[in-house]
């Protein structure tokens, strides 16, 4: 921040400006992808570009970096000033001397930016091989000593390591040394920490902002969290459709935003604090007592190896509750919702459901049981079948269940006027509908044959916060006129926060620590709670008020 | 790495030995007496006997399996009924050609298809990529024998590069040797390049959709390293399969091959033993085929483990 101080002071010019940047569709230039965007980043400084999916915030990233796909995207107006040269004039050559060296970039998914089948070391180095002569050992040196920076243990090990044995966040240290090995001016950062779990979100941003301060890097961070915008940006680009809807400095933004759909977008972010819950002592609906489910892997020559995704695992759950199961990926959280449906079987347990236990119940029995347990998915555009209309997509289970065709239509109809859509869309097919309107068909789907237990795993996390938020209420409301017991699966403590009224917090397949929300979030006992809970990005801001949290 | 290629090496042996008994069990299943048919329609009742016994026909089948197992241990794969050498000489004579025709094959085909399917995926839809689609149809839709005959109308008889036909050992000398296999070996691969080829191109299409490609070329490197370095390597899998599969089907062509070109080879011993019912010849034939499909898909398994160090058994 002081070097951006100094920076504004002295007037120094932008590292990068982008100036009325037009992208369109290759061969029809009347549809702009990204129309007339214009901003500047100068050094040392972070400017956040914010928006829903196809705000256009990537595309704009990549038309910087000159790797818009060649058959797809194409940079149709205005100019993109790198240290003054337009990179849009550039040829082939230059722009890849310019790349890595002057302006650098990493990516949402560090499994996937990192080529599976070379060492890491080697391609860390290859960097340096491009842009730089210098001799084998010099080089080595250098990524090892990158290595060391990016705060790797044991960077030796790492050099001859191949992704696939690395942690996520090992990956993303990886990347970023790929990207700032060579010091560039300008860092392109396209939401780096999304496929992240949020305690290593934490230590990514905490890395990307003492390198950046170490070398007064400028930073471009893409992203759609306003929890992260909140805790790095210094300026924020706010986009929708395309276009910049407005710019302007973090404080602006949070809490005095000018238009109306940056005030929408911000206010939809979840709060932290719990809203206060009335005590349930409704009939219990679902008990589970004692639940495990272990994976061993079997070798020829080798003894098995244990891995335990669940162990001893208990909650009740209230008919009009909602019990958020709260951890990181690898916690069990889904391990868990999938040995209650029975999608998996679990290895010890008793699961009982309405006084009967589903955790033993085989065949015909089962099938009996499966209309009582419901479950809702993360990805809505993959959970529906393409080929099959939303009316028969829903109503499939009740027919299953020996519902007269008659009856089941009338059912479907009063399910989408519950979920808020009209009885017309019965006749259409998923990919007619957006990702929100395809998460209330899926949720009109399992409530269907009249669920005690609705099982949402991830069913929030696919969708933008504006969409995400109306979701959310959704369900508040459908818990309020249906009474069913809803088990919420989330890496998201917002989303927790938001509409539960316990939460159980889980990690490597063991409950950390259970009991009502407003408990768990503002008085935790285990300290990896409170960990999590200070991982989460944006904690000091309150979206909702447009100011710190008091 | 090595304990890898050890288990897969003894996980080999059980197929193996499941091979000899089939080929085995092929003669004894065949209806009717195999001494009657192999001693053809007017052979005495002592011939017949006489037969057995050299087959040992007239013992129990279980051991007739353990003499037959044990012979195939120490290489003894019986004597042909025609010409009453050893069956494992008569290999031995002609296993030269097969196995000069096939390396060549391979060799030619992989230095040849890769690199066409690497530049057909520079530039999808390009006009490289529209010529190397044409030809792998064409080599595809082409019979070997009609690749084999105008080779030889044009090459040898009109312009006499080539000799029309025949085989020439090592031993004779460079030129002779390679000259003879030349035209052999354009005939057969064609509808392996094309194979080959059209498999490279689509798996280096695929990988160049993958997200490391996008990071490669932020490092600012060339197109031909993101193509060569990035993508091929990634790559490599699909191809080697279809290599390994073109290999082992390579013994069909060369049946073709080696007749169209007079080569004294295995594909021509077998045409002969089959047409003259030399059963002990067949069989052996067959062992040593499926043997080889074998090893080569050993061979192919180990590849992937050099190729992607996430494959491990």
């Amino acid at each position: 921040m002081s070097n951006l101080h100094k920076a504004e002071a002295h007037g120094v010019s932008p590292v990068l400006e982008v100036r009325d940047l037009s992208v369109s569709l290759v061969g029809d230039n009347s549809i702009g992808v990204v129309r007339c965007v214009s901003f500047a980043v100068r050094p040392g400084e972070t400017v956040c570009v914010v928006g829903e999916s196809g705000s256009g915030k990537s595309v704009t990233s990549f038309a910087v970096m000159g790797l818009l796909s060649p058959n797809e995207l194409a940079c149709s107006g205005g100019e993109i000033l790198l240290e003054g040269e337009n990179v849009l004039q550039a040829g082939p050559e230059r722009l890849r001397a310019l790349r890595a060296s002057t302006m650098a970039m990493i990516f949402q998914e560090p499994m996937s930016a990192l080529n599976p089948v070379e060492t890491v070391g080697k391609q860390i180095e290859e960097v340096l091989s491009i842009h730089k002569n210098q001799s084998k050992r010099e080089r080595r040196e250098r990524v090892l000593a990158m290595l060391e920076a990016v705060h790797l243990p044991d960077p030796k090990r790492i050099y001859n390591s191949y992704p696939h044995q690395l942690s996520g966040g090992q990956r993303q240290r990886v990347v970023i040394c790929i990207a700032l090995i060579l010091e560039p001016k300008l860092l392109i950062a396209d939401e780096p920490t999304t496929a992240l779990d949020v305690t290593t979100q934490k230590q990514i941003l905490l890395l990307i902002r003492e390198l950046q301060e170490k070398h007064n890097t400028a930073v471009l961070f893409i992203t759609h969290d306003f929890g992260v915008v909140a805790d790095i940006a210094d300026r924020v680009v706010v986009m929708n459709r395309g276009e910049v809807v407005e710019v302007g400095s973090r404080e602006q933004i949070l809490s005095a935003p000018r238009e109306r759909y940056t005030r929408m977008l911000i206010s939809s972010v979840p709060s932290l604090q719990p809203e206060p819950r009335e005590p349930n002592d409704n009939e219990i609906v679902l008990a589970v007592s004692g639940l495990s489910k272990t994976y061993d892997q079997r070798r020829f020559w080798k003894k098995e190896h244990v891995v335990h995704a669940a162990a001893d695992i208990d909650l009740t759950l209230r008919k009009g509750e909602i019990l958020a199961v709260v951890g990181e990926s690898g916690s069990g959280k889904s391990t868990v919702a999938r040995c209650i449906v029975r999608l998996q079987d679990p290895s010890a347990r008793e699961i009982t459901i309405c006084g009967e236990n589903m955790a033993t119940v085989r065949g015909q029995a089962l099938h009996q049981m499966r209309k009582r347990v419901q479950m809702v998915f993360q990805d809505p555009f993959r959970s529906l079948n393409p080929r099959v209309s939303v009316g028969e997509s829903i109503i499939e289970g009740l027919i299953n269940f020996g519902t007269p065709h008659k009856t089941a239509c009338q059912r479907a109809r009063d399910l989408m006027h519950l979920v808020g859509l009209p009885a017309d869309a019965l006749e259409r097919f998923p990919h007619q509908f957006s990702g929100g309107q395809r998460q209330r068909i899926c949720i009109a789907r399992a409530l269907a044959p009249e669920p005690d237990v609705l099982i949402a795993d991830e069913a929030v996390s696919a969708l933008d916060v504006s969409v995400q938020a109306q979701v959310l209420a959704l369900l508040d409301d459908i818990r309020m006129k249906t009474s069913v017991g809803v088990l919420f699966i989330t890496h998201d403590l917002r989303v927790a926060a938001q509409i539960c009224d316990t939460i159980m917090v889980m990690r490597q397949g063991r409950m950390v620590e259970f009991g009502p929300a407003a408990e768990i979030l503002t008085a935790p006992r285990q300290a990896y709670t409170q960990a999590l809970l200070d991982a989460a990005p944006g904690r000091h801001w309150d979206f909702q008020k447009f100011g710190p949290i008091q | 790495m090595i304990s890898y290629i050890l288990k897969r090496v003894i996980a080999t042996l059980p197929v193996m030995l499941m091979v000899a008994i089939v080929v085995f069990a092929i003669l004894r299943l065949t209806p009717g007496d195999p001494a009657a048919i192999l001693a053809g329609d007017d052979a005495s009742g002592e011939q017949l006997e006489r037969i057995r016994q050299m087959m040992g026909l007239d013992q129990p089948i279980l051991t007739q399996l353990y003499v037959w197992v044990r012979q195939l241990l120490t290489g003894d794969l019986g004597v042909s009924l025609l010409s009453n050498t050893p069956v494992i000489q008569m290999i031995g004579a002609r296993v030269g050609p097969t196995l000069s025709l096939a390396l060549s094959t391979i060799i030619f085909t992989v230095l040849v298809a890769v690199p066409m399917g690497v530049i057909a995926a520079r530039r999808p839809g390009g006009w490289l990529d529209r010529t190397v689609m044409t030809f792998s149809v064409l080599g595809f839709s082409i019979p070997t024998f009609v690749v084999g005959y105008l080779l030889i109308y044009w090459l040898a008889l009109k312009l006499g590069w080539f000799p029309v036909q025949g085989y020439a050992p090592l031993a004779k000398g460079v030129w002779p040797y390679a000259q003879r296999l030349i035209l052999p070996t354009l005939a057969l691969s064609g509808i392996y390049i094309a194979l080959v080829a059209r498999m490279t191109r689509s798996s280096v299409m695929d990988v160049m959709g993958e997200d490391f490609i996008r990071t490669a070329r932020a490092k600012g490197a060339t197109e031909w390293s993101v193509l060569l370095r990035h993508a091929l390597r990634n790559a490599a899998v699909p191809i080697v399969t279809v290599i390994g599969i073109g290999i082992a089907s390579l013994i069909t062509g060369v049946v073709v091959t080696e007749s169209v070109f007079n080569l004294p080879g295995l594909g021509r011993l077998v045409v002969e033993a089959v047409l003259a019912r030399d059963y002990p010849v067949i069989q052996g034939l067959i062992l040593l085929f499926s043997f080889t499909y074998i090893l080569i898909n050993l061979l192919v398994d180990v590849l992937y483990t050099a190729f992607d160090p996430r494959i491990r058994y």
